[in-house]
C-alpha cells in the first residue's frame, strides 16, 4: 500500500511532464487527461486514506523512503515521503479540491487557445504541493516550496499578454522570495545544529537545542511561512495575484500554496512549542493579518480582490491558532480544510459570475444577478454562510474553536487576541453580506464592456457548476463532521499533540457571542448595501476607506521602504560595478594586451635577436645559479 | 665507462675493446623503430616511385606500433617498476618514467604519421594525390624544377623515414642515463626535425626560413648543452647521471682527481645551468622561446603538431631525469633558478598569445605557456611531481595534435587559412569541426571535464605540495590569462558572423579522422575519468640509479 505514495506525486507530475513536453497533439483532450491524473491522485489519497484508518493510531504515520539524492558524506537527503495523519488531511485537501478546480477549469479554460499549457501547470503545481507535504524531510519539503513558487508564477501570469498579470506573477515570486530565504535559513540553521535536516533526527533533537537557536530557527520559518501564506508583512502580492485566471485564484487561496504557510509551522510544531518568543510572533503575526486582511476586503470593489482581502484574514486565524500551541494546531488545521471547501467554493462561484459578466469584475457593475445564476447563487450564498460562521455551517465549528483557544491562552494576552478573533469576525460578515448583496441583490448597473455588449448573464455550464456544488456541501457539512465526537481532533492528535484550552468562559458563550458578532456585521452590512441603490461609482470615502483601497497603503510602504533604498543600493553598485569592477578588468585587460604589444616586438624574426636573447638568457641562468649558492 | 672507452679509441693504444653488452630485449622499442626507419630508408632507394607512398605509411605504422607494443609489453613484464634497471653498460635506463614516456611518444607519433598520410585536403594533380609536403624538397621555391616536379604529383615520401628516426632519438632522450648519449639522442631527434620543418608544399619559403632558424638556434643550444657536459664531466669526472649524483653528494669514492675539481663548485653548477639550457630550448621555455613561433607557423602543420606533442614530451623527460637523478642534491640550488624560468615561462607565453592573429602562432605560444605549467610540476622535486608531469604529457600530447589536425583542415585556395579572421563564424558553416576545436581549446584553457583540466590541477596540486605555493599562484593566474585567448578563439568561431569569402573545411580520409577522434577520445576520457592513468603515472613515477 506504502507504495502508492510516490504515485500521489507521481500522477500529477507526469500529466504535467506529458502536457508541457506534449506538443499541440494534445491540445484537444490535454485537459482532461491533467483532470483525470488529479483525480488519479485523489483516488490514491483516498486509498491511502482507508488503509491508514484500518490501522491504529500509533502506526498511521508511514516513511516510504525512494532513494538517495545527495549521498556525501556527513550531509545524507533521501527522497522519502511520510505519510502521516497531518499528511493524509493536506493530500486530501489538496487533490480533492484540486481535481474539483481541474474540473472546473475544463469549462471555464474553454475558449483559451493555450489550455493545454493551463492544465499543464495546474498539474505541476499539485505536484509540487503534494511533494511539499509528503516530504519527510526539510530539504525536500524546500523542494515542494520552490516548486509551488514556479508554479504558482507561471499561473498567475498565465496571461502574460496583460502586462499587469506579468507584473503581479513577478510581484508573488519576488514577495515569496523573501520567504524563501527565510526557509533556506532555516534549514542551514538546522543542518549546523542538528547535522539533519529530516523531521526525526530534528524533531528529536530540539529539545538540545538552546533557546536562542530554536527561535532564531523558529523565525526563519515563519518568515517563509508569512511569504507563501500571505501574512504581514509579506501579504502584498496575494491582492495582486487576482489577475491570474480565476480557477488558480480558487486553488491558490484554497487547496494550496497559502495553505503551505499554515502547514510549515504546524508540521515544525515540536521547534515552535520549545520556543515560546517565536510563537508569540506567530499568534502577533496572524492576528494582525486577520485583521488587516478583514479591514481590506471591505474596501474593494472588486469581487476577486474582496475575497483575496477574506483569504488573508481567513489564514491569519490559522497562523494565530497555530501560534497558540498544542490547544491550537488542531483548529488551524481543521479551519483550514473548512476554509478550503468554502473559499474554493466561494472564487468558482466568483468565476461564475465574471464568466456571465463578460470578465466584468468590479461589483458595482454587477447587482440583481440571483435570478440569472441561481446555481451560483445559492453555492455562493452557502460558501458565504460558511466563512462568517453562521450558525451549523463549516465555518462556524472551525472558526468558533480557534476563537475558544485564543482566549484560552489566558491573561491580557488571550484577552486581546480573542478580541481581535472576533472584531475579525464583525468584519468577515460585514464584507461577504457586502459581496453578496452587491453581486446577486440590488438592481442591474451592468455595464457595457469595451466592445459596448451589455453582459448577458447566465447560468455556467456543468463542469463549472458541478465542482461548486460539491464544494458547496463541503462547506455546510465538513465542519460538523469534523466536530462530532471531536473526530477531527482524535485523528491528528498523534501528531500536532493536542492541549484541551481553558477559556475564561464556557465555550458555548464564545458561540453565542461570535453568533452575535457575525449577526451585527452582517446587519451593518444590510444598512449601508442592502436598502438604497448602490452608486455606479465609488464614493470618495473615508481616509481609512481610501488607504483601504490602497490595500492600507502595503504597496506604498513597501516601496517607500524597500524598493526605493533598495533601488538605490543597486544603483549605487551598479556605478560601482561599471566604473569600479569594469574599470578595474578593462584596464587590466587592456595593460595585459598593452604589454602583449610591447613583447611582441622582440620577436623580431631575425635569428640573431633570437641567438642574442637565448645568450642573454643563458648568462642570466648561469649567473644566478652561481648566485644562488653565494647567498 | 663509455668515457673511458672514449678515451682509450682515442689514445689508439689500448689493444682490444671489449664488447659492450647489449640488452636487446629491453631496448627493442627504440631498435623496433630505428629498424623501421632503416627499412624506410631503403624503400626510399628501391620502391617504384608510385608505391612509396603506401608503403612508408606501412612501414612507418607497423614500426610505431611494434614499438609501442614492445613498451607496452615491457611494463607488463615489470620492467617500468620491479626489474627497471641500467642497460647498454649504464648507458639507457629502462624504468618507469622511460617507458611511460616512450609509451607515449609512439601513440602521439602514429597518430602524426596519420596527418601525415592524409591526402585528400589538397586538390589532386593530374590525377595524383598530394600531400602537405613539397613535392620536392630540393627544387628552388617557385623554380621550374619545382613546378615540373609539382605537375608529375611527386611527394617527399622522405618524411617517414625521417620521422622515424626523429622518433628513435625521441624514445632514448628520456631514457639516456648518461649526458653523452642523452646528447647523442637530442642530435638524433633534432636533425630530422630540421629537415621535416623544411618542406612545407606551401609557403615553402616560409617553411624553409623556419628550418634554417631552428637549426641554427638548436644548434647552438646544443652547443650550450655540449659545453654543460663537458663542464659536469670536469668537476665528476663521470658522465653517468647516477654517479654524478654520488659525487655531488660526496657518497662517491673519493680519488685524488676528484679531490681537486670538487672544490670547484663553480664547474658544477656553470655546467648544471647549461646542460638546463639546452633541454629548455628544446622545451621551449621562456627565454628560450623565440624559435617556437616562427618554427610551429613555418613547419607543415602536421610536423607542426608532432613537434609540439612529441618533442616537448620527450624533452621534459630527459630534463626530469637530468634534475632528479643527477642532479638532486643541489635541487636547492637550481630550483630557484627553475622557479624563475617557470614564472616567466607561464606569464610570457600566456602574455604573448593575447595578441596573436594566426592560430598556429597562437599554439605556439600556447605550448610555450604549457611548458611553464609543466616546469611548476618539476619543480616539486618529489614522486608527486614527476606523476604529474608524466601525466600532464599524456594529456598535452593528444589535445595538441588534435588542435593542429584541425587546422589542416581549414582551408582557402592558397592552402590553410591560419589566420584569425578566417576562422571566424567556423560555428555556423561546421559546427562539428569547430565544437571538436573548442573541446581542444577548452582543455589547454583547463575547463574541467577535459584531461587539460586533470592534468593542470595535478601538476598545481604538486606543485603546493612540494611548497611552491607562490609558484600555483602565478600559474593560476596565467591560466586566467591563457583562458582569455582560447576563448576568444571559440567566441570567434561561434558568436561572429562567418565571412562572405572565408575558408572552406575540407572532408578529410579517414587518416585525419581518426588521428582527431583519438585526440577528443583522450581528452574526454581523461578530463571523465582520469584516475587510472593518474595511477599509471603514479605507478610509473620512480627513476631508477
Amino acid at each position: 500500500m506504502n507504495s502508492l505514495i510516490p504515485l500521489l506525486v507521481a500522477a500529477p507530475l507526469a500529466g504535467a511532464a506529458l502536457l508541457l513536453l506534449g506538443g499541440r497533439a494534445l491540445d484537444r483532450f490535454g485537459h482532461w487527461i491533467a483532470t483525470a491524473l488529479a483525480a488519479l491522485s485523489f483516488a490514491f489519497g483516498l486509498a491511502l486514506f482507508a488503509d491508514m484508518l484500518g490501522r491504529d493510531a500509533e502506526h498511521r504515520a508511514v516513511v516510504e523512503r525512494l532513494y538517495t539524492w545527495i549521498p556525501v558524506d556527513g550531509f545524507q537527503a533521501d527522497i522519502s515521503f511520510q505519510l502521516d495523519q497531518l499528511s493524509i488531511v493536506f493530500v486530501l485537501l489538496i487533490t480533492g479540491v484540486g481535481s474539483l478546480i481541474h474540473l472546473y477549469s475544463v469549462g471555464y479554460m474553454a475558449h483559451d487557445e493555450r489550455r493545454r499549457r493551463f492544465f499543464g501547470y495546474l498539474n505541476l503545481f499539485l505536484a509540487a504541493m503534494l511533494i511539499l507535504v509528503l516530504a519527510d524531510n526539510y530539504l525536500l519539503l524546500y523542494v515542494g516550496w520552490e516548486g509551488v513558487g514556479l508554479a504558482s508564477y507561471l499561473l498567475i501570469g498565465f496571461w502574460q499578454h496583460k502586462p499587469s498579470a506579468a507584473t503581479a506573477a513577478k510581484k508573488a515570486f519576488i514577495v515569496n522570495r523573501v520567504g524563501d530565504m527565510g526557509l533556506s535559513v532555516a534549514i542551514m540553521l538546522m543542518f549546523a545544529e542538528f547535522g539533519s535536516f529530516a523531521f526525526g533526527p530534528v524533531f528529536g533533537a530540539a529539545g538540545d537545542a538552546s533557546q536562542g537557536k530554536l527561535t532564531a530557527i523558529a523565525l526563519m520559518l515563519l518568515l517563509a511561512a508569512c511569504g507563501k501564506s500571505a501574512q504581514v508583512p509579506l501579504q502584498s502580492w496575494l491582492g495582486d495575484a487576482m489577475e491570474g485566471p480565476t480557477p488558480v485564484s480558487a486553488l491558490i487561496h484554497a487547496a494550496t500554496m497559502v495553505t503551505a504557510g499554515v502547514y510549515l509551522i504546524t508540521r515544525s510544531a515540536a521547534i515552535f512549542n520549545l520556543a515560546p518568543d517565536a510563537q508569540t510572533a506567530v499568534v502577533v503575526v496572524g492576528a494582525v493579518t486577520l485583521v488587516f486582511g478583514a479591514i481590506v476586503g471591505c474596501a474593494k470593489d472588486d469581487i476577486k480582490k474582496a475575497l483575496a482581502g477574506s483569504t488573508m484574514s481567513q489564514i491569519g486565524y490559522m497562523i494565530m491558532a497555530a501560534g497558540l500551541g498544542p490547544i491550537g494546531y488542531a483548529f488551524a488545521i481543521m479551519h483550514l480544510v473548512t476554509h478550503g471547501f468554502f473559499k474554493a467554493g466561494l472564487f468558482l462561484g466568483a468565476g461564475s459570475v465574471m464568466h456571465g459578466m463578460n470578465d466584468e469584475v468590479n461589483m458595482r457593475h454587477y447587482g440583481g444577478l440571483r435570478k440569472y445564476m441561481p446555481v451560483t447563487f445559492w453555492t455562493f450564498l452557502l460558501g458565504t454562510g460558511a466563512l462568517i460562521g453562521f450558525p451549523l455551517l463549516s465555518g462556524f465549528w472551525s472558526k468558533d474553536k480557534i476563537i475558544d483557544a485564543a482566549f484560552a491562552k489566558g491573561g491580557a494576552e488571550g484577552w486581546i487576541l480573542g478580541l481581535c478573533a472576533l472584531t475579525g469576525a464583525v468584519i468577515t460578515a460585514f464584507y461577504m453580506t457586502r459581496v453578496v448583496l452587491l453581486t446577486f441583490f440590488g438592481e442591474k448597473r451592468w455595464q457595457p464592456d469595451g466592445d459596448g455588449n451589455l453582459p448577458h448573464p447566465h447560468e455556467s455550464p456543468k463542469t463549472m457548476t458541478i465542482p461548486m456544488i460539491v464544494l458547496a456541501f463541503g462547506s455546510v457539512f465538513a465542519g460538523g463532521l469534523f466536530t462530532l465526537g471531536s473526530s477531527f481532533l482524535n485523528f491528528l492528535e498523534p501528531v500536532t499533540g493536542h492541549q484541551e484550552g481553558h477559556p475564561p468562559f464556557n465555550s458555548y458563550v464564545v458561540s453565542v457571542i461570535a453568533t452575535v458578532c457575525m449577526l451585527a456585521g452582517v446587519g451593518l452590512a444590510y444598512v449601508m448595501y442592502g436598502r438604497g441603490p448602490v452608486p455606479v461609482k465609488a464614493p470618495v470615502g473615508s481616509l481609512l476607506t481610501r488607504a483601504a483601497r490602497r490595500d492600507l497603503l502595503q504597496d506604498d510602504f513597501n516601496h517607500a521602504v524597500l524598493v526605493r533604498p533598495g533601488s538605490a543600493l543597486a544603483a549605487t553598485l551598479v556605478w560601482f560595478d561599471s566604473k569600479g569592477l569594469d574599470g578595474f578588468v578593462n584596464g587590466l585587460a587592456a595593460a595585459i594586451g598593452g604589454l602583449s604589444g610591447r613583447l611582441r616586438r622582440i620577436q623580431t624574426g631575425y635569428v640573431r635577436t633570437y641567438a642574442l636573447s637565448m645568450f642573454g638568457g643563458t648568462l642570466v641562468l648561469v649567473a644566478s645559479t652561481l648566485l644562488m649558492r653565494s647567498v | 665507462m663509455i668515457s673511458t672507452h672514449v678515451l682509450a679509441a682515442v689514445g689508439g693504444n689500448s689493444p682490444s675493446i671489449p664488447a659492450p653488452h647489449i640488452e636487446y630485449g629491453q631496448l627493442s622499442p627504440m631498435l623496433v623503430v630505428f629498424g623501421a626507419a632503416l627499412v624506410g630508408v631503403l624503400a626510399e632507394a628501391f620502391l617504384p616511385r608510385r608505391l612509396r607512398a603506401a608503403a612508408q605509411l606501412g612501414i612507418s605504422l607497423v614500426g610505431l606500433v611494434g614499438g609501442f607494443v614492445a613498451v607496452v609489453v615491457l611494463a607488463a613484464q615489470g620492467h617500468a617498476s620491479t626489474r627497471a634497471g641500467l642497460l647498454a653498460m649504464g648507458s639507457v635506463a629502462i624504468d618507469g618514467p622511460a617507458l611511460f614516456l616512450q609509451g607515449v611518444i609512439l601513440l602521439t607519433a602514429v597518430l602524426a604519421v596519420l596527418t601525415y598520410a592524409e591526402g585528400r585536403l589538397e586538390p589532386r594533380i593530374n590525377g595524383h594525390r598530394i600531400d602537405a609536403f613539397a613535392a620536392q624538397a630540393a627544387a628552388v621555391p617557385g623554380g621550374e624544377q619545382e613546378r615540373e616536379a609539382t605537375r608529375e604529383g611527386l611527394r617527399t615520401t622522405e618524411i617517414y623515414p625521417l620521422t622515424l628516426f626523429a622518433v628513435g632519438g625521441m624514445l632514448l632522450f628520456p631514457a639516456s642515463n648518461d649526458l653523452l648519449t642523452m646528447f647523442v639522442a637530442l642530435e638524433v631527434l633534432s636533425l630530422p626535425l630540421y629537415l621535416m620543418c623544411a618542406i612545407a608544399r606551401r609557403r615553402r619559403l616560409l617553411s624553409q626560413e623556419a628550418a634554417v632558424k631552428y637549426f641554427l638556434l638548436g644548434a647552438f643550444a646544443s652547443a650550450f648543452f655540449l659545453f654543460g657536459t663537458a663542464l659536469v664531466y670536469g668537476y665528476a669526472g663521470t658522465l653517468r647521471l647516477g654517479e654524478i649524483a654520488d659525487v655531488v653528494a660526496g657518497t662517491a669514492p673519493v680519488t685524488p682527481a676528484l679531490a681537486v675539481t670538487t672544490q670547484n663548485d663553480a664547474l658544477l653548477l656553470i655546467g648544471l645551468a647549461m646542460l638546463a639550457v639546452g633541454l629548455l630550448f628544446k622545451v621551449g621555455a621562456v627565454p628560450f622561446h623565440s624559435w617556437t613561433p616562427d618554427v610551429y607557423q613555418g613547419a607543415p602543420t602536421p610536423v607542426s603538431g608532432f613537434m609540439a606533442a612529441a618533442t616537448k614530451t620527450a624533452a621534459f623527460g630527459a630534463l626530469l631525469r637530468l634534475f632528479y637523478v643527477a642532479f638532486p642534491g643541489i635541487r636547492w640550488d637550481w630550483r630557484p633558478v627553475m622557479w624563475g624560468v617557470a614564472i616567466l615561462t607561464m606569464v610570457v607565453g600566456s602574455i604573448l598569445a593575447v595578441t596573436q592573429q594566426d592560430v598556429k602562432r597562437l599554439l605556439a605560444y600556447s605550448s610555450v605557456a604549457h611548458a611553464g605549467f609543466i616546469l611548476t610540476g618539476l619543480i616539486a622535486t618529489d614522486r608527486r611531481g614527476v606523476a604529474a608531469v608524466l601525466f600532464y604529457l599524456l594529456a598535452y600530447s593528444f589535445v595538441t595534435l588534435g588542435a593542429f589536425a584541425v587546422v589542416t583542415l581549414v582551408r582557402d585556395s592558397k592552402g590553410e587559412a591560419t589566420h584569425l579572421s578566417n576562422w571566424a563564424g567556423l560555428g555556423r558553416r561546421s559546427p562539428l569541426l569547430a565544437a571538436v576545436f573548442a573541446l581542444f581549446l577548452l582543455a589547454f584553457a583547463g575547463i574541467p571535464l577535459t584531461s587539460g583540466f586533470t592534468g593542470k590541477f595535478a601538476v598545481f596540486q604538486a606543485a603546493a605540495g612540494g611548497g611552491a605555493t607562490p609558484l600555483v599562484i602565478v600559474g593560476v593566474l596565467s591560466s586566467a590569462i591563457a583562458a582569455f585567448f582560447y576563448i576568444r578563439v571559440i567566441v570567434l568561431m561561434f558568436f561572429s558572423d562567418p565571412q562572405p569569402s572565408g575558408p572552406a573545411v575540407a572532408v578529410p580520409s579517414t587518416l585525419t579522422a581518426t588521428a582527431i577522434a583519438f585526440g577528443v577520445l583522450v581528452t574526454l576520457g581523461l578530463g571523465l575519468l582520469p584516475q587510472y592513468f593518474l595511477d599509471l603515472a603514479t605507478k610509473a613515477s620512480v627513476f631508477i640509479r
